[in-house]
């Protein structure tokens, strides 16, 4: 039965993918080709549209492959499977979290945590910066319209933080940066 | 009532202007959640990161079921899961209906080529940020410096190590650090009164 193939196929993706998308994305490869479901081709462009499409990435291809499967009911159990385990353990650690949020042990190591979240964000994001502005991985060339796109939204981040004192919206930048990509490309 | 469909409608509009997953929904929940509606503070939208990074599923799932249940319990965490789920599900539905060839569409083509810069940008500037409301500790220090050129590394290098091996690694070390600094304390006091 495809429908409970895919529930239970995209659950097993919500339950083990840790640190998001990219841990999740090559779970979902494994799990579409055993089925076969679609060809490597076909899933390289679904990934690239899910990454191209706003929401969250696991979200966007359990939707995508279980409509290409069975239509709105697939989309429909194909979402459910990937976000209730997701959902079910942030319950779970919030009725825990108020046992042991005053514990100084749990504390320390949350402090620990937190450092390493913070430098992983910071290395994501400097890597996606990088691999945006080179045209390719293996050579030192430049792609000067995003260059120029970097440079002008940065300037805008940083010249209203310091005129308004306030931090830009996120989704200001974000149509900002479209509408500019639009222009020049 | 009305809180329930704020939540709703804020999640709505993150799920649907958010592009490139979990890491990028960061700096915009935090913008909504933390500057503008003010549900939650910086360091406990700190401990959301920490724990959506730490749980698996998707990241924007996991912050959005946690803050919907901090402000308005179980119905706040279905309606505001449901709100950052509903605009990917309805264009990613309609994408596979209807736009076989979607990425060759010259403006979305192009609006993702600008839209891929600013997300990048928006993940460091939120690093930044919260490097900022770190403690200025040598330990705290050391630790986000190793997870960051770990990291840099195994992007580079485009190695499969998971991220969670890294967050245990650096849990455990800052476990061992406490457990030894605080005896080092009680020793030094234990002294004093002999």
């Amino acid at each position: 039965m495809i429908y409970l193939n895919l529930f239970f196929s995209f659950l097993k993706v919500g339950l083990f993918s840790f640190g998001g998308a990219y841990g999740a994305i090559p779970l979902i490869r494994d799990v579409v080709l055993a089925n076969g479901w679609l060809d490597e081709e076909r899933i390289t462009y679904m990934i690239a549209v899910s990454e191209s499409t706003p929401g969250p990435i696991m979200v966007n291809l359990a939707t995508y492959i279980g409509s290409t499967q069975a239509g709105f009911a697939g989309a429909l159990v194909a979402t459910l499977g990937v976000i209730l385990p997701s959902f079910f353990v942030i319950l779970l650690v919030i009725a825990l979290l108020n046992k042991v949020i005053d514990n100084e042990y749990f504390q320390a190591t949350l402090m620990g945590l937190k450092a390493c979240v913070v430098g992983m964000i910071f290395a994501t994001g400097l890597h996606m910066i990088k691999v945006n502005c080179m045209l390719a991985s293996d050579k030192v060339a430049f792609d000067y319209k995003a260059v120029i796109i970097a440079v002008i939204l940065v300037a805008v981040l940083v010249l209203y933080k310091i005129i308004k004192k306030k931090r830009f919206s996120p989704i200001a930048l974000i149509m900002i940066s479209a509408a500019i990509g639009i222009v020049i490309y | 009532m009305s809180i329930v469909f704020d939540l709703f409608f804020s999640f709505m509009k993150i799920g649907l202007f958010t592009f490139g997953g979990g890491y990028a929904m960061i700096p915009v929940i935090e913008n909504h959640c933390v500057d503008k509606r003010k549900w939650i503070t910086h360091d406990e939208m700190m401990n959301v990161t920490v724990i959506a990074e730490s749980t698996p599923g998707p990241i924007a799932i996991n912050c959005a079921t946690f803050v919907g249940y901090r402000i308005a319990g179980i119905l706040g965490a279905i309606m505001s899961t449901l709100g950052v789920v509903i605009p990917s599900f309805v264009l990613i539905f309609a994408i596979s209906k209807f736009l076989d060839n979607f990425l060759d569409i010259a403006i979305v083509a192009n609006a993702f080529k600008g839209i891929k810069v600013a997300v990048g940008i928006l993940i460091v500037d939120a690093a930044i940020n919260m490097m900022k409301r770190m403690p200025k500790k040598i330990f705290t220090i050391i630790i986000i410096i190793c997870s960051f050129a770990t990291m840099m590394v195994i992007n580079i290098m485009s190695v499969r190590l998971s991220s969670i091996i890294l967050m245990l690694i650096a849990a455990a070390l800052s476990l061992i650090y406490y457990t030894i600094e605080t005896r080092i304390k009680k020793g030094d006091k234990d002294c004093d009164l002999s």
